[in-house]
């Protein structure tokens, strides 16, 4: 068994992932495709965990799985918040940030 | 010594803050006891001095040092006073007449406004003239100088409510200040060549050997142009006239006492620079006869009776400046003497005259005053013999003294030109007499009356008209030349004859009678306002066009001048420059602003591409490509 499917499954992980966070304005959808972006991560470490008979990848990847879990809630938290605030989850409402016509 | 110059300029202080206090209320007892006294003190002293100086040798100069004022390496300025005899004479001139004319202007600005006010500045006006002519250094002359063109400045334009009269002061002011510029190049022209020996007058006289001729010629032609612009030559004479705007003693004081004999003052000051240069005082002397000429053929054309004696003191001072370029200093010294005695007499006369008739200032509107205003006729007659150069009169000695010396020093052009002069100042002269008090009265005003303050001056001043002259003699007139051997200046010396003297003196005299003839068959009987119905009378009544000239050469050209600058060049080029840089920034920010949309998945792309460049940098560093 080589390790290059696993190296093609992760890249085309992390490359669905990376095109849902930039292409896609649902922020479930955005959070959704920033788990899969980790979850790709994760699989290239523990990969190499495996091939070089190194633990302490494993080690990293079950403590990232753990971290995730507690973003997923401080994430979830966040967008019921913005979803209060404006009544929507389309990431392209929240642009307060930039610079309107009007200032320049 | 100091007090000579301190009191004028303590009483102008006192003087300005009792009026600042309160502007609206009339102390007209004070003003005017503080604004006399000061002169009248001021003369005290000068007098002592000028006896004090009589008891040393001729060549004694009095020093007083206050105190170091710059000292920056070598160069070192103190703040120092210095008296010779030169000064004595200045100071005892500027201070009695100067006091006869405050005495008078006590009675002439009566009921004025701003007479504290008037005081004030008169003060300070003859406080910077002492200054000027005490000074020790040419840096304190020009201290001096520069106060003398500050406060004429704010006399003439003394009534500032008239735009015309705020004009004529401006106009002096600048044409001073250009006078000035050449002054002050002449000095640190002076300065520089002399590579630190001397800055006092006395040290620069010492080693005045240690400059190059054609440098002295430099230096001595910018000084000139101070003395031009300050003593009214010609280019610089423009605003002399002008100056009439001004109350009446304030021309008696520039006209007389101060200001405008600065400039022949500094001339002698500055002798022993000039008797090393004969050429430039050749030039000197040309322009003086220009300017006496000219401005006596305006003279003859004015109406209006301040500016005819306006252009009579440019054409003396014209004689003045021969005297001083053909290296007479003395006899130049002397008319300045002699003729601030009659010139100040002539313009209180002509302000006693402007007051009976109620402010009226043209000669055509006078006439047959010769009656009612008996003093200031009896006076004023005499003064006009003394200008037009009738003995015994002051006049004709030290104007026949300039006119000797222009002959014997072979300069003929310049002697023809000055006689013909003189023939013109008794004409004009006594056309102005005539006019206004033999002619046919127009009009039949009651005349208001003139006060004591008023007229005690004119006989005083009469009695130094009539006399002054005599102190001049010289031994063709049996006398001793008491003048020229008191004030001991560096005079270069011509030879001359008693009988050519004589024949000179002769013809002075039947000039000044032509002229006074000319005039009494013109205007004696009936005076009729010239008209301009020929081309030279056109020209002439228009003072031949000069402030027209200048106007359209200078003004003109300057302002288009600045107006290309204003419009092409700073809108155009500089701030165009500006333009394109401001916009190339706000162009680039319309670039750049797009990027920052607020849009969290374009920041998130952006957070990608530069990691995928870091990323690739890091890969081509380590050697991973």
């Amino acid at each position: 068994m080589t390790p290059d499917n696993f190296f093609l499954l992760a890249t085309l992980l992390f490359s669905i992932g990376l095109i849902g966070v930039v292409s896609r304005r649902n922020l479930f959808v955005v959070y959704m495709s920033i788990e899969l972006m980790l979850s790709a991560i994760n699989l290239v470490l523990a990969t190499f965990s495996r091939l070089h008979g190194d633990m302490h990848g494993s080690v990293m990847v079950l403590l990232i799985i753990a971290v995730i879990a507690a973003e997923a809630a401080l994430f979830l938290a966040m967008v019921v918040h913005l979803y209060r605030l404006k009544r929507t989850v389309d990431s392209d409402d929240f642009n307060t940030l930039a610079q309107t016509k009007e200032e320049i | 010594m100091i007090y000579i110059v301190l009191i004028p300029f303590g009483s102008a202080l006192l003087l300005g803050l009792v009026y600042l206090i309160n502007p609206k209320k009339e102390r007209y007892h004070f003003y005017s006891r503080v604004g006399v006294l000061s002169p009248v003190l001021s003369s005290a002293l000068a007098l002592m001095v000028g006896f004090e100086i009589l008891a040393h040798p001729s060549d004694a100069h009095f020093h007083i040092t206050l105190f170091e004022w710059i000292s920056i390496g070598e160069f070192k300025i103190n703040f120092a006073f210095m008296a010779d005899r030169l000064t004595a004479v200045m100071l005892f001139f500027i201070t009695v007449i100067g006091t006869l004319i405050h005495i008078y202007a006590a009675g002439y600005m009566r009921g004025d406004k701003a007479f504290g006010k008037f005081f004030s500045y008169f003060n300070l006006f003859m406080g910077s003239m002492l200054l000027l002519v005490l000074a020790d250094n040419p840096i304190m002359m020009f201290v001096g100088w520069e106060l003398v063109g500050l406060s004429s400045y704010l006399l003439i334009g003394f009534y500032h409510q008239d735009a015309a009269n705020i004009k004529a002061a401006n106009k002096a002011f600048i044409l001073n200040r250009i006078g000035d510029f050449g002054f002050i190049i002449g000095l640190a022209l002076l300065f520089v060549a002399l590579e630190g020996h001397g800055y006092t007058f006395e040290a620069i006289e010492a080693n005045i050997g240690l400059v190059e001729r054609s440098m002295l010629a430099l230096i001595a032609m910018f000084l000139f142009v101070g003395a031009m612009g300050k003593s009214a030559q010609i280019p610089l004479y423009v605003w002399l006239p002008d100056a009439m705007a001004g109350p009446t003693p304030v021309s008696a004081l520039i006209h007389a006492a101060t200001m405008v004999t600065a400039g022949v003052y500094m001339v002698a000051r500055f002798s022993f620079l000039y008797n090393e240069v004969p050429q430039v005082g050749e030039i000197i002397a040309m322009i003086g006869a220009v300017s006496a000429l000219f401005a006596a053929v305006i003279a003859s054309y004015q109406s209006d009776i301040k500016r005819i004696l306006a252009y009579s003191t440019m054409s003396q001072l014209g004689y003045m400046f021969i005297a001083v370029g053909l290296g007479t200093y003395s006899s130049g010294i002397f008319h300045v003497f002699t003729h601030a005695f009659f010139k100040a007499l002539l313009f209180m006369g002509a302000g006693a005259v402007i007051i009976a008739l109620h402010h009226e200032q043209n000669i055509f509107k006078m006439g047959g005053l010769r009656k009612q205003l008996g003093l200031v006729y009896g006076t004023m007659f005499i003064a006009t013999l003394a200008i037009s150069g009738i003995p015994p009169f002051s006049g004709f000695f030290s104007k026949d003294a300039i006119l000797a010396v222009a002959f014997s020093s072979e300069h003929y052009l310049i002697w023809g030109m000055a006689t013909l002069t003189a023939m013109l100042t008794a004409f004009y002269m006594f056309r102005m007499l005539f006019i206004v008090f033999f002619a046919n009265a127009s009009s039949a005003k009651p005349l208001n009356p003139l006060p004591k303050t008023m007229t005690w001056p004119l006989i005083i001043l009469a009695f130094g008209s009539a006399t002054t002259g005599l102190l001049g003699l010289n031994e063709a007139y049996g006398g001793t030349n008491l003048f020229e051997n008191f004030i001991a200046l560096p005079d270069q010396t011509y030879e001359l004859s008693h009988t050519s003297e004589y024949l000179l003196g002769f013809l002075n005299i039947l000039m000044a009678l032509i002229g006074m003839g000319l005039a009494y068959r013109l205007y004696a009987v009936s005076a009729k306002e010239p008209r301009a119905n020929t081309v030279w009378r056109h020209a002439v009544i228009h003072k031949f066009y000069i402030d027209e000239i200048y106007d359209f050469f200078i003004v003109k050209t300057l302002r288009h001048l600045s107006l290309i600058a204003d419009k092409i060049i700073d809108n155009k080029v500089v701030d165009g420059t500006l333009n394109i840089i401001i916009s190339g920034y706000l162009m680039a920010a319309k670039l750049f602003v797009r990027l920052q949309n607020g849009k969290v998945r374009f920041y998130a792309l952006y957070i990608l591409a530069g990691l995928a460049i870091l990323s690739l940098l890091m890969l081509d560093t380590l050697g991973g490509l």
